[in-house]
């Protein structure tokens, strides 16, 4: 990726929430590079921090538990942390579009979906109310919402659930952002309507050439959208590369525990899955070492996890391909 | 007939035949119900001893509503239960009581379906309370070896769910599914709310437990790997009827119904080199309240038909031993192949 293609570029991004139980890092350093265009997935397990992370960039941190403690988001030559809030705001919507899991509560169930769609057109561009509506009815058009002239005088819980997530990629998509952050953006729809869905997105992005933000605990989705991917395990980037890097050569041992256990339509029938034996660590005894080493399979891990360096060091990360980085840590990665 | 090892015959175990259950729904206020939600209108199942029926579908198809009038959480509007060779369908609570001992149900979410003031000993002991086995020390030793046999540390006895993570609150929810070694438990979605990780443990510790109890679950799931991995028949659910049943290789190796197949085209692969053609369904479900007349299915399917056509029913056929499905020019590609026959 060469660096005039990038679009987006997170650096040790650190993001904190104060909690009852004390002050938790939900996002402990994460970087990556997002190149203009493309689709990036950020894919991990619930709590792994893919979510903060996209809030984060967004700056829509539930305030006041939630903070960025340190760490830059570059987008066009801003930095999207140091940037007063109005300038933020004119930024999501009109150059950051973001598309939420739950329709139903990302729309507002007392407003015709018309009025919602066009209430973010002329905020951004300024349009009067007429020409927004049927701005509105253009893009409903786009998202292969049918009698879209009908649909714009309808209220979200008349729509099914398929069409109120084509409402809410209408909205993020209305004013042409160059950037879209979906976050599992057809976890709560039927397979059938995902497909529609991520084949809608797919085109959609093909024909406004903006870049797209997929984050999803489906590894399914990751391999047919994506063309890089970020591994999250604990808060921290596990492994990141291209998406035939990460799928055909994974590095880390958390990447190949989670490829193997999922079962799928060509694994042997009513025989055990391979799983990744213990769980995530809690939020409060986050080690400072490899976060995965407890559940890591490596022979020799008891002795990382007796020693000083466990306790103390952090471990970076390091490139074993071009564009393929891997925590630097030989317990929890693939023997080479 | 054949007959399993422990005296059961084939058949016996769960016979369901053409079971309906229609919700009333009322529209105004001042009205009374005229129309029904057909959430499931005529299914025929059954379950043999020691097997695993996958029940696939999309939300609202009526899947979760089988589940739970089989187990006489409601009660069926119209049709057969048959379970161990008796007629449940119409039992009262009190007179379902002796068969609760043989099916049991573990659902989705575990932190719903638990109780979250009764520590885990509670939660599991209570089905010996109920049917009244055992004294106290009885009980006692039996919720340590039921978590032991899940998974859990026998310290977990005296916890409360809160402090269990979602992969753990579903061990404790098989637990007392299991307590009764029951010969059916009704599964409902039971991995669907768990990370990958953790998905894959609970659905060998179902398998695990099957082997060693000799269990029969009805698993039902929208997730058609999880129920291709655990499953030995599969029957996939298309507003409230069943379209397509058959053993588990032999429906994903040769799906005939047109909804099957598209349901398999758009699961999604973890192999970014594998490129598929997803076959994309034109529409929407349409309400099981007011369904179109006919063959459910037929406005959807990529073969298309006209109006006339779409609204004369299917038939339901055994294609090849075991292997059902619903026969409409609409859903089947070589329907005159088939109906020739």
């Amino acid at each position: 990726m060469g660096a005039s293609d990038i679009l987006l570029s997170v650096e040790g991004l650190r993001t904190a929430f104060d909690t009852d139980a004390g002050r938790v890092t939900a996002v402990d350093g994460v970087s990556f590079d997002l190149a203009a265009g493309s689709t990036l997935g950020i894919v991990g397990e619930s709590g792994c921090g893919k979510s903060v992370t996209a809030m984060s960039i967004m700056r829509l941190l539930p305030r006041p538990a939630g903070e960025i403690i340190s760490g830059r988001v570059q987008f066009e030559g801003e930095d999207l942390i140091q940037v007063p809030d109005e300038r933020m705001q004119a930024i999501r919507g009109n150059e950051i579009g973001i598309i939420f899991q739950e329709p139903m509560t990302a729309l507002n169930p007392v407003h015709k979906v018309g009025r919602q769609i066009a209430e973010s057109i002329s905020i951004h561009e300024g349009l009067n109310r007429k020409d927004a509506l049927d701005r509105a009815v253009e893009i409903l058009r786009t998202v292969g919402i049918p009698a879209p002239e009908v649909r714009i005088d309808e209220y979200p819980h008349q729509l099914s659930g398929g069409m109120r997530q084509r409402v809410v990629i209408a909205i993020a998509l209305a004013c042409r952002p160059k950037l879209v952050i979906a976050d599992e953006p057809t976890t709560a729809l039927d397979v059938t309507v995902q497909a529609q869905i991520l084949e809608l997105l797919q085109s959609l992005q093909k024909e406004l050439g903006m870049a797209v933000i997929m984050i999803t605990h489906d590894l399914g989705v990751i391999a047919e959208t994506c063309s890089d991917v970020v591994v999250m395990y604990a808060g921290r980037v596990a492994e990141r590369g291209s998406v035939s890097q990460i799928f055909d050569n994974p590095q880390h041992l958390y990447t190949v525990g989670m490829l193997n256990s999922i079962p799928r339509l060509d694994s042997p029938r009513k025989q055990r899955l391979k799983t990744i034996d213990g769980h995530v660590p809690g939020l409060m005894e986050m080690p400072v070492g490899a976060r995965f080493a407890p559940r890591s399979p490596h022979p020799r891990v008891a002795e990382y996890l007796n020693s000083a360096s466990f306790k103390e060091e952090r471990p970076g990360m390091i490139e074993v391909d071009t564009g393929h980085w891997v925590e630097d840590c030989s317990y929890v990665r693939v023997e080479q | 007939m054949v007959t399993s090892a422990d005296g059961l015959s084939e058949a016996q175990l769960l016979d369901v035949k053409g079971l309906k259950v229609h919700f009333p729904v009322k529209e105004g206020v001042f009205s009374r119900a005229k129309k029904f939600c057909k959430a499931v209108d005529g299914v025929d199942l059954r379950i043999r001893p020691g097997e695993t029926y996958g029940l696939v579908g999309e939300s609202g198809c009526g899947k979760s509503t089988l589940g739970k009038a089989i187990c006489r959480l409601l009660k069926p509007t119209q049709g057969e239960i048959r379970f161990l060779g008796q007629e449940i369908g119409n039992l009262s609570r009190a007179a379902m009581r002796p068969f609760r001992r043989d099916m049991q149900i573990v659902f989705q979410d575990p932190a719903e379906s638990l109780n979250s003031r009764h520590t885990v000993r509670e939660i599991i002991e209570e089905p010996f309370i109920i049917q009244k086995i055992g004294d106290q020390a009885f009980r006692s030793a039996k919720v340590e070896e039921l978590l032991d046999k899940v998974g859990l540390e026998s310290k977990a006895a005296d916890r409360y769910p809160f402090e269990f993570s979602g992969g753990q609150r579903q061990r404790i929810g098989i637990a007392r599914a299991i307590a009764l070694e029951p010969k059916l438990i009704i599964c409902d979605e039971p991995v669907s709310a768990l990370d990958v990780s953790v998905q894959s443990q609970i659905l060998n510790l179902l398998m695990d437990l099957q082997k060693e109890l000799g269990v029969s679950y009805l698993f039902i799931a929208h997730d058609l790997a999880v129920v291709r991995v655990i499953s030995d028949r599969i029957g996939v659910m298309y507003l409230g009827k069943l379209v397509e049943e058959a053993p588990g290789d032999e429906l994903f190796d040769n799906p005939v119904h047109e909804y099957t197949k598209a349901l398999l085209s758009a699961i999604p692969t973890p192999d970014p080199s594998r490129k598929h053609e997803r076959i994309v369904l034109r529409g929407d479900v349409p309400s099981p309240i007011d369904p179109p007349p006919g063959c459910a299915f037929a406005r959807r399917s990529p073969i298309e038909v006209s109006e006339e056509v779409a609204s004369q029913e299917g038939r339901y056929e055994e294609i090849s031993p075991g292997h059902w499905v619903e026969l409409h020019p609409a859903t089947v590609a070589d329907y005159d192949r088939y109906s020739s026959r």
